[in-house]
């Protein structure tokens, strides 16, 4: 078989990233430039600043990537690139780089959901098998995705409101704790105890949609009612309470949903899917499944990173999926709701 | 030498392919907002006119800001990606010299302003040198009313060109009969002009490093920098 090998780009928030794949299935390098540090100064990212950072990166990223993989351009099979969800700002850049990488080299150019990105991150610890299901969890986005098939990405439950990581980065903030502040969050929950019982919303709904907002409101209502009366909560049981009431619901619906869908893997993936909670959590619940293999993406894969574009665009790249030079960014890009 | 020329700083899409001073292709858009969908299109059609192939080109010339940062990031990460990927040369040229470029007469003052919104502006006065332009006042992002006494200082005729609607009645008011107003259309960036500058400039010495000029931090990093004026703003990425 001939080697295949995929140059991926990776640039929708505060990562600037660039992979070289090989067959879809082996990581030769993944250069991650980080900003995380920079938007510590302002408790969040700034979509400007993101910008600016990722045109500072960028070829300085394509080099590495390559220099590392020791490969050149002669030897590269296609150009993958994110073009959606994400910052516009950001998107732009890698999505620019990726169509200019094409066009001077005349290499096909796959344009790769995000999402899909994040599901295939899982790509790197066995092959995928069909159907699957996919829980997507992550500062931007919390959904349940249905795959019938490669390629296939179908919508059957998403968040109403907040991402689950966008609460944890609020209620961090509420903690005294800088974004991102899922990891400090999750520590801290393993010591404290589930004493606040805070709401678990959607949870009796017959649909797979999450909510998460009514919690973040009555966890912060907790912490300033407390204030108010000059009570010092426990910052410990806080984070368990919270974490415990996140868990339950991604838990929860995740296996209403394997009931619902008979699948042969369920995928967990995003950057909430580093949780240890969640992880733990859903390792025993898996239990009652046994005929479902449970696949977690890889820790240093569930963050932002191009190797994980360059496995979805292997895909895309065999379903000959290809973008033209109008490519464009597509901040709000999809998947598809599942017919029913 | 065969260059691609391209400035997409502003509302107007340009790009020229030539060969030496001679322009092979060349197309100017001024109706597109999606600067982002259309310049790898108009790039790879006119390399194509050209009969030119990417390999082909031995520099890459862009407009370099001051402009719209998201129309900036377009061009110039195209170009240094370019640059980068080709192993080519790579130059880069202010948005407001390119427009002064338009200006011929030898010796006269050119002065251009872009729009910076709540009265100010980025702007750049230059004077015709041997066909160059060369700055006498540099560019800048300041506020009109004080950038209005700079020009008059010079005590001389100046051409005034860029987005003038909110500044035509004080520039003729300031400057009177000194206040030299021409048809719009020399007010649009044109990248054969853009690639005759950048062929006489020196070329970057580290593509990687190459950015838009801004002029202008951001918001969130302007208060920063006022609450921590001690702190070294440099290092905040970190390749993990």
């Amino acid at each position: 078989m001939e080697r295949n090998l995929i140059l991926a780009f990776e640039s929708s928030c505060d990562e600037t990233s660039v992979a070289v794949i090989e067959n879809g299935e082996k990581i030769l390098s993944n250069i991650v430039a980080t900003q995380i540090k920079s938007h510590q100064r302002f408790g969040g990212v700034v979509p400007e600043v993101a910008s600016r950072h990722h045109i500072e990166q960028i070829t300085d990223c394509i080099d590495l990537a390559l220099s590392e993989a020791a490969v050149t351009y002669a030897d590269l099979s296609a150009v993958a690139v994110t073009y959606g969800p994400g910052l516009v700002g950001a998107l732009l850049i890698g999505v620019t780089a990726a169509k200019t990488v094409a066009y001077a080299h005349d290499l096909p150019l796959i344009p790769v959901n995000h999402m899909a990105g994040h599901i295939y991150a899982a790509r790197y610890v066995k092959p995928i098998e069909f159907p699957a299901l996919a829980l997507l969890v992550s500062g931007g986005h919390t959904e349940l995705v249905y795959l019938a098939g490669p390629g296939q990405f179908e919508i059957i439950g998403e968040t109403r409101d907040d991402a689950a990581g966008e609460a944890y980065d609020k209620i961090g903030r509420v903690l005294g704790i800088n974004y991102p502040a899922g990891k400090e969050v999750d520590r801290l929950a393993h010591i404290g105890k589930d004493t606040f019982n805070f709401p678990r919303a959607m949870d009796d709904s017959d649909s797979f949609d999450f909510s998460f907002s009514g919690l973040k409101s009555a966890f912060i209502n907790t912490v300033h009612h407390a204030d108010q009366i000059g009570e010092t909560l426990s910052r410990e049981d806080l984070a368990a309470s919270f974490q415990q009431a996140v868990v339950d619901v991604l838990a929860d619906k995740t296996v209403r949903a394997l009931d619902a869908f008979s699948v042969k893997q369920l995928i967990l993936a995003g950057g909430v899917a580093a949780n240890q909670g969640l992880r733990e959590r859903l390792d025993s619940e898996l239990k009652a499944f046994q005929d479902v293999d449970f696949i977690k993406a890889p820790l240093k894969l569930c963050g932002d990173n191009a190797a994980m574009i360059g496995a979805a665009g292997y895909v895309g790249y065999q379903l000959k999926q290809f973008g033209d030079m109008s490519l464009n960014a597509d901040p709000s890009l999809e998947f598809d709701w599942i017919a029913s | 030498m065969k260059v691609l020329a391209l400035d997409t700083s502003n509302q107007t899409l340009t790009v020229a392919v030539m060969s030496d001073d001679q322009v092979l292709a060349t197309t100017t858009v001024t109706t597109t907002k999606k600067h982002g969908a259309h310049l790898l299109p108009i790039i790879q059609d006119l390399m194509q006119v050209a009969n030119l192939k990417p390999a082909d080109l031995d520099r890459v010339v862009v407009a370099d800001g001051p402009g719209s940062y998201t129309g900036l990031r377009i061009g110039v990460t195209t170009a240094k990606t370019l640059a980068d990927t080709l192993n080519i040369e790579l130059v880069g040229v202010s948005s407001l010299a390119t427009i002064a470029a338009n200006i011929i007469s030898e010796t006269q003052l050119v002065a251009v302003l872009f729009d910076g919104r709540n009265d100010n502006v980025f702007a750049g006065v230059y004077r015709i040198k041997n066909g160059m332009p060369v700055s006498v006042i540099e560019d800048q992002h300041i506020p009109f009313e004080k950038l209005l006494p700079q020009i008059k200082a010079l005590n001389e005729p100046v051409v005034v060109l860029g987005d003038l609607d909110a500044f035509t009645e004080r520039l003729k008011t300031a400057l009177e009969a000194d206040f030299i107003h021409y048809p719009i259309e020399l007010s649009l960036p044109s990248a054969a002009e853009l690639g005759r500058l950048g062929q006489r400039r020196t070329p970057v010495s580290d593509v990687k490093d190459f950015v838009p000029r801004y002029l202008r931090l951001t918001k969130a990093e302007a208060d920063w920098q006022k609450q921590h004026p001690e702190e070294d703003s440099s290092d905040y990425v970190e390749k993990v």
